[in-house]
């Protein structure tokens, strides 16, 4: 077998080291159960994987080979091509967790600069070194909100991602938490009054159906009345020309960093963004790198305050996580290193413009109403037929042309999401326009 | 006249008139290390005798610090969040925690005394 | 020489970019009143500067591919870069989590493949694919565990663990609402298999589940594991399995025969997916036909030729709900099932017995100058501890820093918490005898210096590495956990 070096010769040698006989010897405390053999298929050389992987690829259509204006928080941005080879270095794809900060200086480094880079994003103090995901991200901060407030109830706002929502109500239901997801916003009229008893208010922004709302006023009745307000970002490109949500007063800004980091990959592995003010730090879940000095006095970089963590605190911990999304985490922060502040508000000017323009011209095809006064890169359309229909059709004609919402909400037959970004063109979005007509 | 005990959880605690000092001791301090945070009740909380009332934490290890005397506090060392290492330096001293007024003073007579407490110290290694 | 490299807030500028945009015509903008006024503050770099920045800090890490990087605990194996390959398949990599169902068979038809590899790996009925790592996999496990016995209207509060568990499963277990209770490990490191049963038959009956890593954090087969899952069966309970170390025993015995209920496999460390300097991971978990019904969203159904993606609840399961957004870790996925193929039966029997041949070579090889706290055969890492060395001033730490010098990774330290000073290490199958040798020699040449009073020479390691030893205190004391920019 090609992965495995040892011959047969050497495993003899090292069995007579042992002193035993066979190598199954050492295996003699597995209890022998009567059971049907394991069967698997017989073992494959490179070329054989390779035919095998490739032809269930081939079965895909990739957003590379047609138009894909699909988003409903998963939005495809062109990953430049430094990024795709400097994370597959041995360096950073081959190593862990930097536990021996000595000889993980690379990681620890590129950690801590993205660490700042959320933080500025956000418009807060500290951002840890990723979570799993958007989604699992929001249920951490709810959970950090009951530490903090000492309260068991969470109101989602009917502008969250609904996998989002069901991602935070459904880990936090055998908690104790009373967790009340309100019905859809797709008008964005919604008003939430926090009461009192609640740990915090958990809204997107901008929200699942595009709609771009200052949460200032809500964040100060929030604090009126002793919540945190934590604002989910699943679109962090939003923030190049958006104010950030700490300016608006948020107390935990979450994130989704996938779209930046890396290609959508069927929507895994995600990138949770992380980030909070610096009186809660240490409420925070997730890994922290700190700045110190080495014995010699040079600037290094270390995992720290792990006092949170569940490999010190086990049932105390702040959070279980262990293994986070490290890699994805380096390539989010080497894309906003090449982008820089001038890149980056570029890229989300052109975003929001190509966007624009696209609204304006959809909303001038009979039966389709565009639902968004603001919004970013992403608009609720609302058809005068089914949606999911629309997009099968446009399948068929080599368009990934949005999400039915249908697919998240069944009822909501008539409302199409549409995303475009830097990789829809002009050509791309006429041919959007001719398939909306049709 | 301020009279100073201690517990089996390596807590010491000074009785004076109606307001206790509590703190851990030195022996607690060396077995931790450097201790890089400690995190206090809040002011006013009511705690309970040989319930959890603190935590102190060295970079890998967090220990909790239970309250020797039931009460109520009334003040926190608020030196120790700009300066944790008090605690190593000087535990039975600046590195003092909290001052309650304790709910049950007949709590007191049942902590060991100085010398109870080093002999259980010398017997417990 | 590795040379030194500034912080990107040192050398970046706000007007560098290593991104080319065309011009853009004007449009409308409509953001309300969201319009972003402040900076935001990201430097930027030129694209020959970013190459250049990234592939020095890329320098200053030890890898799988440079080092042997036996890190107990954590699988440190070779990660084929056929995997890697198939990863970035366009038709894999460029799809999209809301794709028409029908133009996306073929990712589906993968997931639903990989899953049955687990199935049949393990004995089990289902398989949730979505977990991001092994600590949300035993989120996974005890969600649906706990809501099998909601169904049931059983409200059982508890959840044993023993002491030798990896942190996750006491943080875990309390982050579903249960209360821990922890089970004594013996002299021989196993579970103490007189207090579970002491628990279990006599203790109340508020037992949800008992959580066991297999072989465990010593490195040891849990050889009572059938008494275990007969005393945790009839006390009306789970029994969960971390399958950490499932890489110690895959094709050997499938966990499902041995009394498993649910289990999850870190495919960062059993199916070589790689660990990125922390992750993305994936921590798939494995259910019986109990449980299985009561599983998260989403998981894949095959219906004649056609694969179905369930998404969503519409009351006919009992699924708990969902862990996350989107479709799982499957890019990682993907790469797990790749090595699965590559392997096939033989491949996995025969990693899984030069695993365990590797950690027992490096056992009898150390065994005479370093103390074993459970003595006799391991299974995939073998654990040690620093007691032969009292006196000498010299601990576990050091001996880990030395090795740094040396150019190996050091192994896990410290960790399992139930023995003092521990070295956990794991060589992984991935490791030629060549290496083994050099790192044996290495380490008994460390150990030879503490005992001839070399302390002074071996606490001032690492001398070789890009860094002295750090200072965890003032970091931990001051935290300084973003760039502050002095001069603004």
């Amino acid at each position: 077998m090609r992965y495995l070096p040892l011959t047969d010769a050497e495993r003899e040698e090292m069995l007579k080291d042992i002193g035993i006989s066979s190598v199954l010897e050492l295996f003699s405390d597995i209890p022998q159960v009567d059971s049907k053999p394991i069967e698997l298929p017989v073992p494959k050389n490179e070329v054989e994987v390779e035919r095998k992987l490739t032809a269930l690829a081939g079965k895909n259509i990739s957003a590379a080979k047609i138009p894909s204006f699909l988003g409903a928080g998963a939005y495809r941005h062109h990953i430049p091509a430094l990024v795709d080879y400097m994370i597959e270095r041995g360096e950073f794809l081959t190593s862990y967790t930097p536990y021996q900060p000595e000889v993980s200086q690379g990681t620890l480094q590129i950690l801590f600069e993205f660490q700042t880079q959320v933080a500025r994003l956000f418009g807060l103090d500290v951002a840890n070194a990723s979570l799993y995901d958007g989604a699992s991200a929001a249920f951490e901060a709810a959970a950090m909100a009951e530490r903090v407030t000492g309260r068991k109830k969470i109101i989602v706002s009917g502008g969250v991602h609904p996998q989002v929502a069901d991602t935070v109500k459904s880990c936090l239901q055998f908690n104790g938490t009373d967790c009340v997801v309100l019905p859809p916003d797709a008008e964005n009229t919604e008003a939430i009054e926090p009461v009192g008893d609640e740990a915090c208010v958990i809204v997107q922004y901008p929200s699942f159906f595009g709609h771009v709302n200052d949460y200032s006023a809500l964040a100060e009745a929030c604090h009126a009345k002793g919540a945190l307000l934590v604002v989910v970002v699943m679109e962090p490109l939003a923030l190049g020309i958006l104010k950030s949500p700490g300016d608006m007063g948020a107390d935990i800004a979450v994130g989704e960093g996938m779209g930046l980091a890396s290609h959508l990959n069927f929507g895994g592995p995600g990138l949770g963004l992380f980030a909070t003010r610096k009186e809660l730090v240490r409420n925070m879940p997730g890994r922290l790198v700190g700045e110190t000095k080495d014995a010699d006095g040079k600037r290094g970089f270390v995992l720290t305050m792990a006092t949170r963590e569940q490999h010190i605190r086990r049932e105390k911990a702040t959070s279980n996580i262990c293994t986070n999304a490290g890699l994805m985490a380096v390539a989010f922060s080497m894309h906003l290193a090449m982008l820089g502040e001038k890149g980056f508000t570029k890229l989300a000017e052109s975003n929001h413009a190509r966007t624009s323009r696209l609204a304006s011209e959809v909303a001038k095809i009979p039966g389709v109403t565009v639902l968004n006064k603001t919004f970013f890169n992403e608009l609720t359309l609302k058809l005068d037929r089914s949606a999911a229909a629309l997009v099968e059709k446009m399948a068929g004609h080599k368009m990934l042309g949005g999400v039915p919402v249908s697919r998240f909400y069944p009822d909501k037959e008539d409302l199409l999401l549409v995303a475009r970004t830097e990789t829809n063109n002009t050509e791309e979005a006429l041919h959007l326009q001719e398939e909306l007509k049709k | 006249m301020s009279e100073k005990r201690f517990t089996k959880e390596h807590e010491w605690v000074e009785l004076d008139g109606n307001t206790a000092v509590i703190g851990i001791t030195d022996h607690a301090q060396e077995q931790l290390g450097d201790v890089v945070f400690v995190e206090l009740p809040a002011l006013s909380a009511v705690v309970e005798k040989d319930k959890q009332m603190a935590v102190v934490e060295s970079v890998k290890a967090a220990s909790e610090v239970y309250a020797p005397l039931s009460g109520t506090v009334i003040e926190l060392n608020a030196a120790l969040s700009a300066s944790p290492e008090l605690v190593n330096s000087a535990p039975e001293g600046e590195g003092w925690f909290v001052k309650i007024t304790p709910s049950n003073p007949d709590e007191f007579a049942s902590l060991m005394t100085k010398e109870e407490y080093d002999t259980f110290v010398k017997e417990s290694h | 020489m590795i040379a030194e490299e500034p912080l990107l807030f040192e050398i970046g500028s706000d007007d560098k970019t290593a991104v080319d945009f065309p011009p853009q015509p004007d449009a409308e903008e409509c953001l309300g009143s969201c319009r972003r006024t402040k900076k935001i503050g990201l430097p930027g770099l030129s694209e020959p500067e970013a190459m250049r920045h990234y592939t020095r800090l890329s320098q200053m890490n030890i890898s799988v591919d440079s080092a042997f990087y036996p890190l107990g605990s954590c699988t440190m194996k070779y990660n084929p870069r056929l995997n890697e390959k198939m990863a970035a398949l366009s038709g894999f990599s460029e799809i999209h989590p809301f794709q028409p169902q029908n133009t996306v068979q073929g990712a589906l038809e993968a997931i639903y493949i990989l899953n049955e590899l687990l199935a049949e790996l393990t004995g089990m009925k289902a398989v949730a694919f979505s977990p991001a790592a092994g600590a949300h996999g035993e989120l996974c496990g005890m969600m649906t565990i706990r809501a099998a016995l909601t169904h049931r209207g059983d409200a059982r509060e508890v959840v044993l663990v023993p002491e030798s568990a990896h942190g996750t499963n006491p943080a875990t277990a309390a982050m579903c609402g249960y209360r821990i209770e922890t089970i004594p490990v013996n002299a021989e490191g196993l579970v103490d298999i007189a207090a579970l049963q002491k628990r279990l038959v006599h203790g109340e009956k508020n037992v949800a589940a008992f959580m066991l890593t297999n072989p465990n954090t010593c490195g040891l087969f849990e050889r009572d594991i059938l008494k275990m899952a007969d005393m945790v069966h009839e006390a009306g309970a789970f029994f969960y399995m971390d399958g950490a170390n499932f890489n110690a025993i895959m094709g050997h015995v499938k966990p499902a025969d041995l009394g498993v209920d649910a289990m999850h496999i870190n495919v960062h460390k059993t199916f070589s997916t790689p660990h990125g300097g922390g992750g993305p991971g994936a921590g798939p978990v494995v259910f019986n036909a109990e449980l299985a019904p009561f599983m998260p969203l989403p998981w894949v159904e095959k219906d004649g030729d056609t694969y179905r993606l369930i998404e969503a609840n519409d009351g006919s399961v009992h699924s708990f709900g969902r862990m996350r957004a989107f479709n799982g870790q499957f890019a990682v996925l993907i790469r797990a099932l790749a090595y699965i193929l590559a392997m096939g039966l033989p491949g996995l029997r025969q990693a899984a017995e030069d695993a365990v041949l590797n950690a027992n070579y490096v056992r009898v090889k150390l065994q005479d100058i370093l103390h074993l706290p459970y003595p006799g055969t391991c299974m995939h890492e073998v654990l040690f501890d620093d007691s032969s060395l009292e006196g000498t001033g010299v601990t576990t730490l050091d001996i880990a820093k030395n090795l740094i010098d040396a150019g190996f990774h050091p192994m896990t330290i410290y960790f399992p918490l139930i023995v003092h000073g521990a070295m956990l290490i794991e060589p992984t199958e991935t490791e030629s005898k060549r290496t083994l040798d050099e790192f044996v020699a290495a380490v008994r040449s460390i150990v030879a210096k503490a005992k001839e009073g070399k302390a002074e020479e071996l606490t001032a390691a690492p001398v070789n590495a890009f860094r002295r030893r750090l200072d965890e205190t003032t970091a931990a004391r001051n935290p300084v956990l973003v760039y502050k920019d002095e001069t603004q």
